[in-house]
């Protein structure tokens, strides 16, 4: 088993998975909101053609 | 012209975060009543609606903003309960922060209330193909053809057995998990890609767990390690996976 030390650096994924997909979600006429884009969605394809694009393999 | 980034909500008594924001920012609270929002101010120009659209096509600039993000909100954290606001949640002024928060107040507070006391912790269950054994391979060595397809239903069946062995594994894990947390969600299985592993992952679930219940919840994972699958743990998360009513 990996215990992930609290000073380790956390993976980008698994932040992404709660901090896009989890969290309070709030909407108004005030707010800036991204809540029509599917920000799990834009930033998952934004992550893997990134990665994809690091080992030199074609964009997902 | 500036913005007001939110991180999250508290209850009003303690002070602001002292970790750089989003935007290289000191955060600073904005009060209302019993609640405080724990806020940064941003400029304009970076963090309106067309600059963040662009920024989630933009991998180093996601990452540079969760990781400001999950600063701030975990060290607020450290100070008691915090509804974690999801990222990219910007509103113009601290007047429009301080109506939410009235609007708000009783589902904020009740998200305080849920999540006091507890830390979130994530668990991965991945499947070790290396250590599978190789089971003996069924001799048919006076017919070369049948003895192809043997091989082949042999891989396969190893295969599906090995599958089903992780998520057995997942599921047992799982409801001994979910047995200690206070309450537990199942996230989508990650890209393989993405997680840098050769495994597969068969199990990508968070819980809200009593600190008070932090050692039996770790006894649960320490007993099940083996079977052929590999358990990842992260955390303490601030609760950003229960900020929603269930």
């Amino acid at each position: 088993m990996t215990l992930a030390h609290p000073d380790d650096e956390l993976s980008l994924v698994d932040l992404l998975d709660r901090l896009l997909a989890g969290g309070v979600m709030l909407t108004g006429d005030t707010t800036i909101s991204l809540a029509d884009v599917d920000l799990v969605h834009v930033s998952l394809r934004a992550l893997i053609s990134s990665v994809s694009t690091l080992r030199g393999e074609p964009d997902a | 012209m500036s913005l007001v980034w939110l991180y999250a909500v508290r209850g009003a008594a303690a002070a602001a975060p002292t970790r750089t924001g989003v935007d290289g920012e000191e955060p600073r609270l904005v009060v209302h009543g019993e609640l405080a929002a724990v806020v940064g101010t941003v400029s304009e120009q970076g963090f309106d609606e067309q600059a963040l659209a662009a920024a989630m096509d933009d991998l180093p600039r996601i990452e540079r903003l969760a990781r400001a993000h999950h600063g701030v909100i975990a060290e607020a954290a450290e100070a008691g309960p915090v509804a974690p606001l999801r990222l990219a949640t910007v509103y113009r002024d601290d007047a429009a922060v301080a109506r939410m928060l009235a609007e708000r107040s009783s589902d904020l507070a009740a998200v305080l209330e849920r999540v006091r006391g507890r830390r979130e912790w994530g668990v991965k269950v991945y499947v070790d193909a290396k250590a599978e054994a190789p089971a003996a391979e069924p001799a048919a060595e006076d017919r070369p053809g049948t003895s192809y397809l043997l091989r082949r239903r042999a891989q396969r069946d190893r295969g599906v057995a090995a599958a089903e062995r992780a998520r057995r594994v997942a599921d047992t894990l799982d409801a001994a998990l979910a047995a200690v947390a206070q309450s537990a969600i199942r996230l989508k299985i990650q890209d393989a890609r993405l997680s840098g592993r050769t495994q597969d992952m068969v199990l990508n679930a968070t819980y809200l767990v009593d600190t008070a219940a932090e050692e039996d919840f770790r006894a649960v994972l320490a007993g099940i390690e083996g079977d052929g699958a590999t358990v990842a743990v992260t955390g303490p998360w601030p609760p950003f996976s229960f900020a929603e009513a269930p």
